[in-house]
């Protein structure tokens, strides 16, 4: 694997690989010196032009458990707000030969155009509306740890479907892995032709009954501003997902961060059915697979070097 | 008034100072060429012309079209060039009622030399330039200041069509009666939609005073928002904010009906959805006064072109389903669509390598118009090259231009064609200044080798050229 700009690129046996490496990363996770040597001397440059906390501290936190180096570039405060172009921007950060660059921006296809201007991995953090791919890994990763193997589960994902990079790349991540997908919210935040890609379509929660795995996603406050949908109030009434919807046995996932109250009730947030702080726990571990995917080139799940570093 | 075969390169008359009102086109008229093409297969459906033939051309005209072997150069007192044309096609020339020369303010992507020069390369002998310019082409003053220029350096004849409201802001309408006078081609708004029904039929009604039809880019930007690309299955998994058919068949609809209620004349620009066609067949079923313009990449590719997010490839409208290609071909058999136009858009590099959300509009396509269709069209016997050949010219019409024609006292306007040669696109660069192609990298068939423009040859391709001399 060079980059990871798609789940689309990934096949069963790919998303199956890192998901057994991140497992063995998890152990390093669990240790009080949580840091293990595989990627030293290596450079990963996160470059974010969308405000991120969580997914770039975990990609931080990833490549510093692997011992790389990592620089943060983030869009304000830099040459972007000069105007610089995205080419020239990446032709300069490239100029300092890292080894990955993990990108968000806010527009589709962004990773896949700079993984043409330079030599490094490019992990796609997010572009734009497109996909997510490491936040697909690691619900999947997530949930194998809860539920085992995926095949004929069926996972609902529930809420702003056409704005949603993360409901892309689950998607075509849960269907790889052999689960069945049916994307539900509002009929105006449902992209006409999204069912090209393999999912079904509801417009309520009515069959909610026969999800093993209920994935809510964030309602953004700006939808309002839009007026893709009435209210925020009508939004709950009909899409959150609380006591009364979801059921002992399901399991409750959100990419975060959780608007309580709107697509998700508190009851639900802090039940036992949610594995949320779980997803943000794999985050890391997956994120560690992948960058040592790209960066030691391995292929096989082989031993990897796990001793801590002593330094 | 300057047409077609006009031989003056002084500059146009100053708006106003025109003796009739009517659509100037000019250029920096070469001396008329004498020439002789022999034995090239002639084809020109409008002239019932079918078969090898030899034609010479003299003074400007065709003057003499006779049996093959039959005209020789010689007992004639200038000397006359011999194009052997066997095993070739000669073509009456194209003409592309929608181009962007981007002249005045954005020479960086083309100015009206190298626009003309893709132009001539492409086999066109006429093109009417768009207003969408900085300063935007709303006034007399700018329009003759255009023509001005154009003398000087347009490698083929070209007409500007002026915005029809101020700033194409939508609201006010331009001095349209004097923008005539000075040589108006028709007027458009072009890239942005005529939003306000009532505005569009202040123009319609003005139409009576002033004349020349009003060429709509039909859009309901309350549909297409921020929409980059055809909405469809695609355009859900890419997470790209689509562009539905329906915001160009719904404002079709609308402007068809308000046509028909003023009894005026308008011209649809770069259909693109098989709705819009339907609306366009209905329109001309209840005899509204509509013609309308397929470009070769709406009718050559599909939104299925767009899933790798090559900015070259996004244009307004955006390339749609196979189902629209379809219907947009059928129109184009049974004359629901009236011709071909490119629209020509070119953007400099820097500009279009951004994330394709961000990239402007548009693609390169008079260079490539000919062979484009050709290949996908011609060659796999989905539609006849006569239809092909006779609607790149078509749009002459509707804009009041010369028809061009291969006939005998003719102006002559003729394109040779080899219709064997292979090449790709893109290969040895470009003659307009920009590389935006939506084709670039395509091995295509059929090369224009020569074009002749109003009298004078102002194009032959280089490998023929050498061949030739």
């Amino acid at each position: 694997m060079r980059h990871l700009l798609s789940i689309g690129d990934l096949d069963r046996d790919d998303i199956e690989r890192i998901c057994a490496r991140a497992e063995q990363f998890s152990e390093v996770s669990d240790r009080e010196i949580k840091k293990v040597p595989a990627l030293r001397g290596r450079t990963v440059l996160n470059l974010f032009y969308e405000a991120s906390t969580r997914t770039r501290s975990s990609f931080e936190l990833a490549a510093k458990r692997l011992s790389a180096d990592v620089v943060n570039f983030a869009a304000s405060g830099s040459s972007v707000e000069k105007g610089e172009s995205l080419k020239d921007t990446v032709l300069t950060l490239a100029a300092h030969s890292p080894d990955a660059i993990v990108v968000r921006t806010p527009h589709a296809g962004s990773a896949a155009l700079i993984a043409g201007w330079t030599s490094a991995a490019i992990v796609n953090a997010g572009d734009g509306k497109r996909e997510h791919p490491t936040q697909a890994l690691l619900d999947v990763f997530t949930l194998r740890q809860r539920l085992g193997a995926l095949d004929g589960r069926c996972v609902w994902i529930v809420g702003d479907v056409a704005h949603s990079r993360v409901a892309r790349s689950n998607i075509l991540a849960f269907r790889a892995m052999g689960a069945h997908v049916t994307v539900c919210g509002p009929p105006t935040l449902i992209p006409r032709g999204i069912e090209a890609m393999g999912c079904d379509v509801r417009y309520d929660l009515d069959d909610l009954r026969e999800a093993d795995v209920v994935y809510a996603l964030r309602m953004q406050r700006e939808r309002m501003d839009q007026h893709l949908v009435p209210s925020l109030r009508e939004y709950a009434a009909r899409y959150q997902i609380n006591g009364r919807r979801l059921g002992a046995r399901q399991v409750l996932m959100h990419p975060g961060p959780v608007n309580r109250g709107v697509e998700l009730s508190g009851e639900v947030v802090d039940s036992p059915q949610a594995v949320i702080t779980a997803q943000v726990k794999a985050g890391v571990v997956v994120r560690m697979a992948v960058l040592y995917e790209l960066l030691s080139g391995a292929r096989a799940v082989e031993p990897v070097p796990l001793e801590p570093q002593l330094a | 008034m300057r047409r077609h075969g006009a031989t003056s390169t002084v500059g146009a008359p100053p708006g106003g100072a025109r003796s009739s009102a009517g659509p100037a086109l000019v250029h920096a008229a070469p001396p008329p060429s004498t020439l002789l093409v022999r034995g090239a297969h002639v084809l020109d459906p409008r002239a019932g012309l079918d078969g090898p033939a030899d034609v010479l051309v003299r003074r400007g005209e065709i003057a003499r079209i006779g049996a093959p072997g039959s005209l020789d150069a010689g007992g004639r007192e200038e000397a006359t060039e011999v194009v052997e044309g066997e095993g070739r096609h000669l073509l009456p020339a194209f003409v592309d009622p929608h181009v962007h020369l981007r002249t005045p303010g954005q020479e960086h992507k083309e100015d009206l030399e190298t626009g003309t020069r893709a132009a001539a390369a492409g086999g066109f002998c006429a093109v009417l330039a768009m207003p969408n310019t900085a300063p935007i082409l709303d006034a007399a003053p700018i329009l003759g200041a255009l023509l001005d220029a154009a003398a000087r350096e347009a490698r083929v004849p070209v007409g500007f069509l002026p915005a029809i409201t101020v700033g194409q802001r939508g609201v006010a309408l331009t001095e349209m009666a004097e923008l005539r006078d000075a040589g108006a081609a028709g007027f458009t708004d072009d890239g942005l939609p005529v939003v306000s029904a009532g505005v569009l039929r202040r123009a319609l009604r003005y139409q009576r005073l002033c004349g020349g039809v009003l060429a709509l880019h039909e859009e309901d930007p309350s549909l297409s928002a921020d929409g980059a690309m055809h909405e469809g299955p695609l355009s859900a998994r890419l997470g790209v904010a689509g562009i539905p058919s329906v915001s160009e068949s719904t404002m079709i609809a609308r402007d068809c009906a308000l046509a028909g209620y003023e009894e005026a004349r308008i011209h649809l620009q770069h259909l693109s959805a098989r709705e819009s066609v339907e609306a366009v067949a209905a329109a001309k079923a209840h005899g509204v006064q509509v013609t309308c313009e397929a470009s070769p990449h709406h009718l050559t590719l599909t939104d299925e072109a767009v899933a790798s997010l090559d900015t070259r490839l996004k244009m307004n409208p955006p390339l749609r389903a196979e189902s629209d290609r379809r219907a947009l071909i059928e129109g184009l058999r049974d004359g629901t669509i009236d011709a071909i136009a490119t629209d020509h858009a070119p953007h400099a590099r820097d500009e279009k390598e951004v994330a394709f959300e961000q990239a402007p509009m548009g693609t390169t396509g008079l260079e490539t118009a000919f062979a484009a269709l050709y290949t996908e069209l011609v060659v796999p016997g989905v539609l006849p090259l006569g239809l092909i050949v006779e609607k790149l010219s078509a749009a002459a019409q509707p804009f009041a231009l010369p028809v061009p024609r291969i006939a005998t006292g003719e102006a002559a306007n003729l394109t040779l064609v080899d219709l064997d040669a292979r090449w790709t696109v893109g290969e040895h660069g470009y003659e307009s200044r920009s590389d935006n192609c939506a084709f670039a990298g395509r091995a295509l068939l059929g090369r224009v080798l020569m074009t002749v423009a109003a009298g004078s040859v102002v194009y032959r391709e280089r490998a023929f050229a050498l061949s030739a001399a």
